[in-house]
Parts: structure tokens; C-alpha cells; sequence
């Protein structure tokens, strides 16, 4: 009974300090302890969870030694794997390993919910359904994470669509929660494991299917609803179990994460249901407007020279930069520019990198304070008093046409006012479209040049030519 | 159903709807310069799934919910350790200028 109470108490404390961590992440001043808060509150829960070992039922106690055996096995091989991995990944994979590590949580849910389905003493209608429903969202969000994974990490290139997919993938959905409706009716007869089987394999088909169909821009948001699914699946699972911490940890992830996905869509411009059925990003579908004018490139060195005897410069930096490498070298110039009395600002678009945020973490590694990172609506008026807005690897959101053209597929998305800067640079690899496919407008404006060439190459000349200045 | 079983749904529900709300408040109040890190740091959170896996393998009587609890208790496990390496990590870049300027 007494251990009964510490374990119980323990997911207590571990809930306070999940909440009280996830507090102190909602500043960039206390993040770092809050992350260390909320990791106190694991170690906690998990040596707790140890305890019931000796309090076991009879028919449990011979397996004692095995499965804490098992258990010390598990966790370091499950733990240990991650934590090395983890310290490698860059920071550029950083969004597919973030779908990996939620799709495992969401496999821990429904092992858990199968583990309780098979060895439920007495079960209730009630308890059944919970669990079942976590089992479903648990290996939707398993499955669905795992293709989110390959998808961003270029295992899958191409999103895989045929005629008739969303009625397919109805069916499957509907036959999903049929067999564990069915699950719940039959508990205890022959047929048990069998509907179990089915239920379990359509749930895993069905992440699968849901997520094939989606482009690779759309990743973020899906990982995002993966995320909220498995807090949600881990929260049901919490409920079956009568585990609070598990129901108020899960449930507490389950709608910040519902939030941060609606946050992500609007951020794009585009419903939740539009990211998830309407196959955007297939590129060929597409009109666009007809671009007028015509583009006008520049030397690196003299965009450097420009931007030198500027007197405010905006940088808005997006995903080139990162696959280019250059947010050191775009570090090193902006600190030159800024020892020659230049005001240099970065302008962060909400979708800028693979993920809300992305950015911010990609320039942070390259030692950028984050106190000259602005967020979009904190800069856009700033632009019209600017000298020179620099863009890096960044496309559809500057596009003018996202306010003007009703036409383009992009239109309505916020977007960056980078051309009401005086004169703009766009670095850029080549003349192709962006991730939407649609013409950029502001390359075309009379105000526009652009830079061809690597951001890191480009980045290169641009430093030397003001280092030569000052020589 | 009895009576005891209706409360314990009842408090059930309680206990999600405050924590929506907990969840909801504490999101909506973050600069969106943090949403990666946080979206990281909900995913280490709901790593306590482990605590339920651990509790199924630990009271595991058969071959198969030892088998299914350790993948369980595997899965979980990378799920809160990578989570929070990976947070911890994005979270450690954060500095202000104030203390790198010169």
C-alpha cells in the first residue's frame, strides 16, 4: 500500500515538473532550465515505476528477476541508441529525427494498449474503448512519423497518389475503428486475437497510406499533428492504466501540439484539412502569373560594397542557407557589417527552415544572438525605412504575388515585405522556382538583383570584398 | 457500471480538460523563435509513456506481454532520451547578445 502511495505521488511530482518545464521552455531566457526541469521529472517517474516490484500480485512475483531484467534492458537499448544519435544528428536533420523519436512514443502507446488488451483480468467497456482508441492513434501516429521520417530525410522522394486514394483511404479508416469497435464488443471470445491482429495492422496501414500522399513542405505541420496524436494516445493509455501523470503529461503535449499544428497552417496560409487532402506541392498543376520585366543580376562584391556603406540592412535568411552550410560564413559578414556601423537585422518568416522555429535554432548554432531575430510581424514595417533587404536561400515567402495575385496558389500566405526594402539581393542557386513552384514576382522588380551562386561561395566573396574595403 | 467506476471517469475527464487548458496556455504564450525547441521538448514529455510500458513488462505474466512491454519499454525509452537530447541541444544555442558582444 505504502509503495502504492510513493508511485503515485512520484507521477505527481513528475507532472508539476513536466508543466513547470514546459513554463520555463516559453522563454528563450529559462529554456534551457526547463528542459532540465522536465527531465528531473522522468527520472523521477521512471525510478519510481521501479518500485512496484515489490508489491507485485502472486501471479506476477516468479517473473519478478526476468522482467526487471528486461526492463533495465530495454531502457538502455531504447534510451542509450537515441541519446548517441541524438548528440550526432545536425542540426538540419533536426526535424526528422524530432518525427522519428514521436513515432517511437507513439509505438511505446500501443504496445502498452496491446499489452492491456491481452491481459486485461476483468475488463470494462468503458477501459476497452480508451485503450483501443489510444492503440489507434498510437500506430497512426507510429507509422505515419516513420514516413514522416523517410520523407524529410530523402528516403522517399516523391509523394504517392492514385485515383480514388481518399476513398481507399476512408474505407481503410472506417474498417479501422469497425474492427475495434468490434474489439471492445468481444472481449473474451475466440475471435479476440484475431480482431486484435486486424485492428492493430489496419491502424499501422492506415499511417502509412495518410501520410504517403502528403508533399515534403507539408512535413512540419504532419509532425506537428503526430506529435499532438501520440500525447493524445499516450493520454488515453494514462486513463487505462489510472496513471494521472501519463493523463495529464500526454493530454498537456495532446493540445499544445494541436495548437502548434493550427499555429504552423495558418502560418501557411492553408487549412489543417487542405495540408492533409488536397495533394498540394505537385509542382505541375500549377498556373502562377506571368512575371513581367525582367531579372538583373549582381556581382557578389559589389551587393557586399552596398550593403557596407548602408546604413540598416534586413537579412532573411531561409532553407538554402541551412543546405548550403552558410550560416557561419552569413555570421561572419554580418559581424563585419555591423563593426562598420552597419544595423543588421534578421527577419524570420514563420514557415522559414522545416519547422516554426527552425531557423532560429539554425542560426543560433552559428552563434547569431537571438536578440537581432524578428519575427515577421515585428519587422514587415521596418522594411520601407530599410537601405538593403539581403535574401539567403529563401523564395516563396517574399513573393509579392502572395498579396496581389488572387490566381497563385500562394496567394494569402503572409509574407516577408522584403520588396518594399530600397534595394533588394537575392542570393540564389540558379533561376528555379520555389518549393511551391510558383514564379517569384519580386525577382522580376526593378529594385531586385539577383546573386547566382552557392550561398556559401557567395557568402565567401561577399566577406572578402568588405575585408578589402577596409584593407 | 458502479458507482465508484462513474466517479473515476468523471475525475478522468476533469483531469484532461485542466490539462488542455494547462497545455493550450502555456503554448500560446511562447515566441515563435522557441516553437521548434518546444515542439522537441512536448515530444520528450510525452516520453513518460515509458512509465506505462515499464508497468506493463514489470507486470507481465506471459511470453507475449514480456515481448510486446520490452518493445515497449525500448520504443519509450528512445522516445524520452532522444527528445531530450535533441531539445536540450537546440536549447543550449540560445544566447543573447548581451553577454557575446566583445
Amino acid at each position: 500500500m505504502l509503495i502504492q502511495h510513493i508511485v503515485g505521488l512520484s507521477g505527481l511530482v513528475a507532472a508539476c515538473l513536466f508543466i513547470f518545464g514546459l513554463k520555463r521552455m516559453s522563454s528563450p531566457v529559462t529554456a534551457l532550465s526547463g528542459i532540465v526541469v522536465a527531465g528531473i521529472g522522468m527520472v523521477v517517474a521512471v525510478a519510481a515505476s521501479f518500485l512496484v516490484v515489490f508489491d507485485l500480485p502472486a501471479d506476477v512475483a516468479p517473473n519478478r528477476v526476468v522482467n526487471v531484467m528486461l526492463a533495465v534492458v530495454a531502457l538502455c537499448v531504447g534510451g542509450g541508441w537515441a541519446f548517441l544519435r541524438g548528440r550526432k544528428v545536425g542540426m538540419t536533420a533536426m526535424p526528422q529525427m524530432v518525427a522519428l523519436y514521436n513515432g517511437m512514443g507513439g509505438g511505446a502507446a500501443a504496445a502498452v494498449a496491446a499489452v492491456e488488451l491481452s491481459a486485461r483480468a476483468e475488463p470494462t467497456a468503458l477501459g476497452m474503448a480508451t485503450t483501443a482508441a489510444g492503440a489507434l492513434i498510437g500506430a497512426i501516429s507510429l507509422t505515419g512519423s516513420v514516413i514522416a521520417w523517410a520523407k524529410l530525410d530523402g528516403k522517399i522522394q516523391n509523394p504517392w497518389r492514385f485515383a480514388g486514394q481518399r476513398i481507399v483511404n476512408g474505407t481503410l479508416f472506417l474498417a479501422t475503428v469497425l474492427l475495434g469497435i468490434a474489439l471492445v464488443v468481444s472481449s473474451g471470445s475466440p475471435h479476440f486475437a484475431l480482431l486484435a491482429i486486424l485492428f492493430f495492422a489496419g491502424a499501422l496501414a492506415f499511417g502509412v497510406m495518410m501520410t504517403l500522399p502528403i508533399g515534403g513542405a507539408d512535413m512540419p505541420v504532419v509532425i506537428s499533428l503526430y506529435n499532438a496524436f501520440t500525447g493524445l494516445a499516450v493520454g488515453l493509455e494514462g486513463f487505462a492504466l489510472q496513471n494521472p501523470a501519463l493523463m495529464i503529461a500526454g493530454m498537456v503535449v495532446g493540445s499544445a501540439g494541436t495548437l502548434l499544428t493550427l499555429l504552423m497552417a495558418k502560418a501557411m496560409n492553408r487549412s489543417l484539412a487542405n495540408v492533409l487532402f488536397s495533394n498540394f506541392g505537385d509542382g505541375a498543376a500549377h498556373g502562377g502569373s506571368e512575371a513581367h520585366g525582367e531579372m538583373k543580376s549582381a556581382d557578389a562584391s559589389d551587393a557586399a560594397v552596398a550593403m557596407r556603406y548602408a546604413s540598416s540592412v534586413i537579412i532573411i535568411p531561409g532553407y538554402g542557407l541551412a543546405v548550403a552550410q552558410a550560416q557561419q560564413k552569413l555570421y561572419e559578414f554580418v559581424k563585419l557589417l555591423q563593426a562598420a556601423g552597419v544595423t543588421v537585422k534578421f527577419a524570420i518568416h514563420p514557415v522559414a527552415g522545416r519547422m516554426p522555429g527552425h531557423m532560429n535554432v539554425l542560426l543560433a548554432e552559428a552563434g547569431v544572438p537571438y536578440d537581432i531575430i524578428f519575427d515577421m510581424e515585428d519587422i514587415n514595417a521596418e522594411f520601407p525605412a530599410t537601405d538593403v533587404a539581403l535574401v539567403i536561400g529563401a523564395n516563396d515567402v517574399v513573393n509579392p504575388a502572395a498579396r496581389t495575385d488572387t490566381s497563385s496558389p500562394i496567394y494569402g500566405m503572409p509574407i516577408l515585405d522584403a520588396d518594399k526594402a530600397h534595394q533588394v539581393y537575392v542570393v540564389k542557386r540558379g533561376q528555379g522556382k520555389g518549393y511551391s513552384g510558383v514564379e517569384n514576382l519580386l525577382f522580376f522588380e526593378d529594385n531586385c538583383s539577383m546573386v547566382y551562386g552557392d550561398a556559401q561561395a557567395v557568402l565567401t566573396q561577399m566577406v572578402q570584398a568588405v575585408k578589402d574595403l577596409a584593407a | 457500471m458502479t458507482m465508484d467506476t462513474t466517479m473515476t471517469w468523471l475525475i478522468a475527464l476533469y483531469i484532461f480538460m485542466l490539462a488542455a487548458f494547462t497545455g493550450y496556455e502555456v503554448i500560446s504564450r511562447v515566441p515563435s523563435i522557441l516553437h521548434t525547441p518546444l515542439m522537441s521538448g512536448s515530444n520528450f514529455i510525452h516520453g513518460i509513456v515509458v512509465v506505462g510500458a515499464l508497468h506493463a513488462l514489470l507486470n507481465a505474466t506471459t511470453p507475449f506481454a514480456q515481448t510486446v512491454g520490452f518493445i515497449g519499454v525500448a520504443l519509450g525509452a528512445a522516445n524520452a532520451g532522444g527528445g531530450y537530447v535533441v531539445t536540450d541541444r537546440m536549447l543550449a544555442m540560445f544566447k543573447s547578445s548581451g553577454k557575446g558582444k566583445n
